[in-house]
């Protein structure tokens, strides 16, 4: 075997109960080299990479590790072979240092050479260009800091394979940028990299080659000079498909939703929305884009009437909507659709079937103490009809639906009490290419309706493409708002990273 | 071996697993009466008549199972919520207290008023009691399973107090116990059992109705699986866990009333028996599920009842029922494991 090829996986497959998540993958990372795992949600990326990790064991197939036939007991042992994994959420003690964090859980002697190890880790970061104080407590650090001791971390270790599991999803694309030069310098130094993603065009800016999977299979490995977005897409989705989202021209009505100097602060008094002063318009879509954590959750939260507000005001047609109850603010037609990081649990009910979960909305319109599930059960098999949800029936758990058909659950019923102002936060997270665009379509139809709508989002170029307007936040504060076919993605970037470039697009209500 | 989690499984094959429990269970206390020098098979039938064998023991384990039917709905409906009240104990003693208060201070009053009285405190007494845990959780996020537990503590101390001290019976020769009801503050019976078994279907069936038909059963049913999404629906999520537990708290009450009254005839500090306890493990063994609560809190009040009169039928002592007892149980209990999980032996090629 050529001594090169630092993983060689042959035929793995791994199933959980009866879901097969890896069906005979195949799939080897030479040294040097930086491989682009990429894949919808569910093709089975993350099972592969915690099998290679030692987290899982295959139900059956090979894995060599340089050259060498491996079976991992524990992830321990993955680790002595020289694999590092490099979590999307980074997994450190907050009050310890950058070093202590690096060396724990290292076999070292009874006393350890604080400053000697803070030495040897400031030399092997500065070799790699990795901006990290070992001396540091972590608590003091920025998220693209932390992601940086991460990496040190790996390479402290002696690790020459590294697996990054979408490391790009929490960073600024300043950030992103700096990372991907520390890449180039780790694959240079003769390490092989493994990036798990799901966004194409870092595939196509920072990969050697290419592993598409698809339904736990692999469908093939490419160059990634010889082959375009497209035809990852189109071998990703298993079909031809269209990228672009469609962004109709709707008039402009009036403000449905006027923000003024909105201030919320955290229950340690640590203000977390600093003035912010927007207007939501009838027949928009008004994006918002920002670093996790920049505010996003508190706005809705505030609109919603969840989240303490401590000064400014609220105005849903010249109403302030401060002070109002969460159920007063859904009367009043503003629906808020939040979908967190694990999709149910805010919204709906993991373990109720379709009927509840459309009742949790509805149930305090219908009248006495009773309940009604009778009135609501046409509504669904209507909704599951026009939004094409698949399920097996309405009183089938919504948790064991996919992803995207709960989603479709959420924003149908968020849809079906005829909002005014329609909140969606993160609609399409974790939601395969045909599922996001079947959710666009969605709220494409809702402005068209007239309705105001405020699109939280992740991906900055669905932001740029679906929405009119792109407010950005910075923790906690409007670093502005643009005309979104006005700005380009660097400015935006430097706006998530809290510079004030312009304030635009129609103040003036 | 490793477990894997079991994606469906079928109705049949939870009953078979169940089967198997029990099945598992008696032999292995056949072995440990064996070992007693006892024929085991005797002993178990002896267990089965000790418990259902006449209309006089039967009436006896309806008359234990009436407690534990009631005080797992109530301790149910904060389960739901993911609640833990383990303060059943103490919800029962302050709605025998609160009963008993009525009872020895307005005992001239007609029958069927004093009762219902008796009956109202015995709720307010437990109700309040749980209100106590209920407040300090919403409203400073203490941990309702060490409230709720201490509190019993001082529930059964404070009527230890009573008996020593304010309420002691002056004509109970210096025993320090409590005066005997009146006649007019007992419950009368209904075929032999006195009439808490009616009340303890009543309270299944409005309980069950509340749950499944109910708007504040349907905000229970979302707060129990998700405080977010409760909020984010527009509910008032402390308002609603406050009244539940109210309501919980009460029922417990309630089996404190109907256990002085119907059963002791007088407030004594063991007048909850363990029920509080107890209830725990028949409201888990009935999944949550209130008409499931009924037949397999008569089980084990029959386990209690024939494990009593094995006793002395065949001069075990009471440390060796228990053991029995708990033998069964642990089986059973132990049985969920492979109703959720199954085993699989790991396979040759898995080792390569």
């Amino acid at each position: 075997m050529h001594k090169d090829i630092f993983v060689k996986m042959e035929n793995i497959s791994k199933s959980f109960g009866t879901v097969r998540a890896n069906d005979a993958v195949s799939f080897e990372v030479r040294k040097g080299e930086i491989h682009a795992l990429l894949g919808e949600n569910g093709a089975g990326k993350s099972t592969l990479m915690n099998m290679l990790s030692g987290i899982y064991k295959p139900d059956s197939g090979f894995i060599y590790i340089h050259g060498q036939k491996v079976t991992f007991q524990s992830p321990k042992e993955s680790i002595q072979m020289g694999i590092g994994m490099i979590h999307q959420h980074v997994k450190l003690v907050e009050v310890q240092t950058a070093r202590d964090n690096i060396i724990m859980g290292l076999k070292n002697s009874f006393f350890v050479k604080k400053n000697k190890i803070s030495e040897e880790l400031r030399a092997k970061a500065r070799h790699f260009g990795l901006a990290v104080d070992p001396d540091k407590k972590i608590y003091n650090m920025s998220i693209g800091e932390k992601q940086s001791v991460e990496i040190l971390k790996v390479l402290y270790r002696g690790a020459d394979i590294l697996i990054m599991d979408e490391p790009t999803a929490v960073l600024t694309p300043q950030e992103t940028k700096e990372l991907f030069v520390i890449m180039r310098k780790m694959a240079e130094d003769g390490c092989a990299i493994i990036i798990i993603t799901h966004k194409l065009n870092e595939v196509m800016e920072i990969s050697d080659r290419v592993t598409v999977l698809r339904h736990g299979s692999t469908v093939g490995t490419l160059e990634t000079q010889h082959t375009t977005p497209k035809e990852m897409t189109d071998l990703m989705v298993g079909a031809v498909t269209d990228l672009s989202i469609k962004r109709p021209k709707v008039h402009r009505g009036k403000a449905v939703l006027e923000i003024k100097e909105l201030v919320a602060e955290d229950p340690d008094h640590v203000p977390v929305l600093k003035n912010l002063s927007f207007n939501l318009f009838e027949g928009e879509i008004l994006g918002v884009a920002g670093v996790s954590g920049s505010g996003q959750k508190e706005l809705c939260e505030a609109v919603a009437g969840l989240y303490p507000v401590k000064n400014g005001e609220i105005l849903y047609e010249k109403e302030n909507l401060i002070g109002m109850s969460p159920r007063d603010i859904i009367r009043r037609g503003i629906s808020m659709s939040f979908i967190p990081e694990d999709r149910l649990g805010m919204g709906l009910v993991a373990s109720m079937d379709m009927v509840d979960n459309f009742l949790l909305k509805e149930y305090h319109n219908q009248k006495g103490p009773l309940i009604r599930r009778k009135t609501i059960a046409p509504h669904c098999e209507e909704m599951i009809q026009r939004l094409d949800i698949r399920t097996p029936g309405i009183h089938h758990p919504v948790k064991q639906l996919s992803g995207g058909n709960i989603q479709k659950v959420l924003i149908g019923r968020e849809i079906d009490t005829n909002p005014h102002v329609l909140i969606t936060a993160y609609a399409v997270r974790g939601l395969d290419i045909g599922a996001s665009h079947n959710i666009y379509d969605l709220i494409n139809e809702q402005k068209q309706k007239g309705v105001g709508i405020l699109f939280i989002g992740e991906d900055l170029d669905v932001l740029m493409e679906l929405c009119d307007r792109i407010m950005v936040l910075c923790e906690g504060e409007i670093t502005g708002i643009v005309n979104s076919e006005e700005v380009t993605k660097e400015e935006l970037g430097l706006m998530m990273a809290g510079e004030k470039i312009k304030i635009e697009g129609g103040e003036a209500s | 071996m490793r477990m894997i989690q079991r994606t469906n499984i079928s109705k049949q094959k939870i009953i078979l697993i169940r089967l198997i429990s029990v099945f598992l269970s008696l032999m292995t206390a056949s072995l440990f009466l064996q070992f007693m020098g006892h024929h085991p098979i005797d002993v178990f039938a002896s267990l089965a008549i000790g418990a259902f064998g006449s209309a006089y023991r039967l009436r006896e384990t309806l008359t234990t199972s009436i407690p534990l039917v009631v005080t797992s709905i109530g301790i149910m409906i904060a389960f739901k919520m993911k609640f833990w009240n383990i303060g059943g104990e103490g919800q029962i003693i302050m709605g025998a207290f609160a009963a008993s208060y009525i009872a020895l201070n307005y005992s001239e009053l007609p029958k069927p008023l004093l009762l219902t009285l008796m009956f109202f405190a015995g709720f307010l007494g437990g109700g309040m009691w749980a209100l106590i845990p209920a407040l300090l959780k919403v409203h400073l996020g203490t941990n309702e399973t060490i409230i709720t537990l201490m509190l019993n503590y001082v529930a059964i101390k404070w009527v230890t107090y009573l008996q020593y001290g304010p309420w002691k019976d002056p004509n109970g020769m210096g025993f320090p116990q409590i005066a005997t009801f009146e006649p007019n503050a007992i419950l009368p019976k209904v075929f032999g059992v006195h009439i808490g078994w009616i009340i303890a279907i009543f309270i299944v069936l409005a309980i069950s109705f509340l749950l499944a038909k109910t708007k504040k059963g349907f905000e229970i049913s979302v707060i129990g699986e998700s405080i977010d999404t409760a909020r984010y629906a527009g509910m008032n999520v402390k308002h609603v866990i406050v009244a539940a537990i109210i309501l919980s708290g009460g029922i417990c009450g309630i089996v404190g009333m109907m256990e002085a009254s119907g059963v002791n005839r007088t407030l004594s500090s063991n007048v909850s028996s363990g029920y509080g306890f107890t209830a725990i493990i028949t409201t888990w063994l009935s999944g949550l599920k209130a008409s499931i609560i009924i037949p397999v809190s008569i089980l084990f009040a029959g386990l209690i009842k024939g494990g009593s009169f094995i006793q002395t039928a065949y001069g075990i002592p009471q440390s060796a029922s228990d053991v029995l007892q708990s033998l069964i149980l642990f089986f059973i209990i132990g049985s969920e494991f492979f109703v959720q999980y199954r085993l699989v032996r790991r396979t040759a090629k898995e080792a390569l």
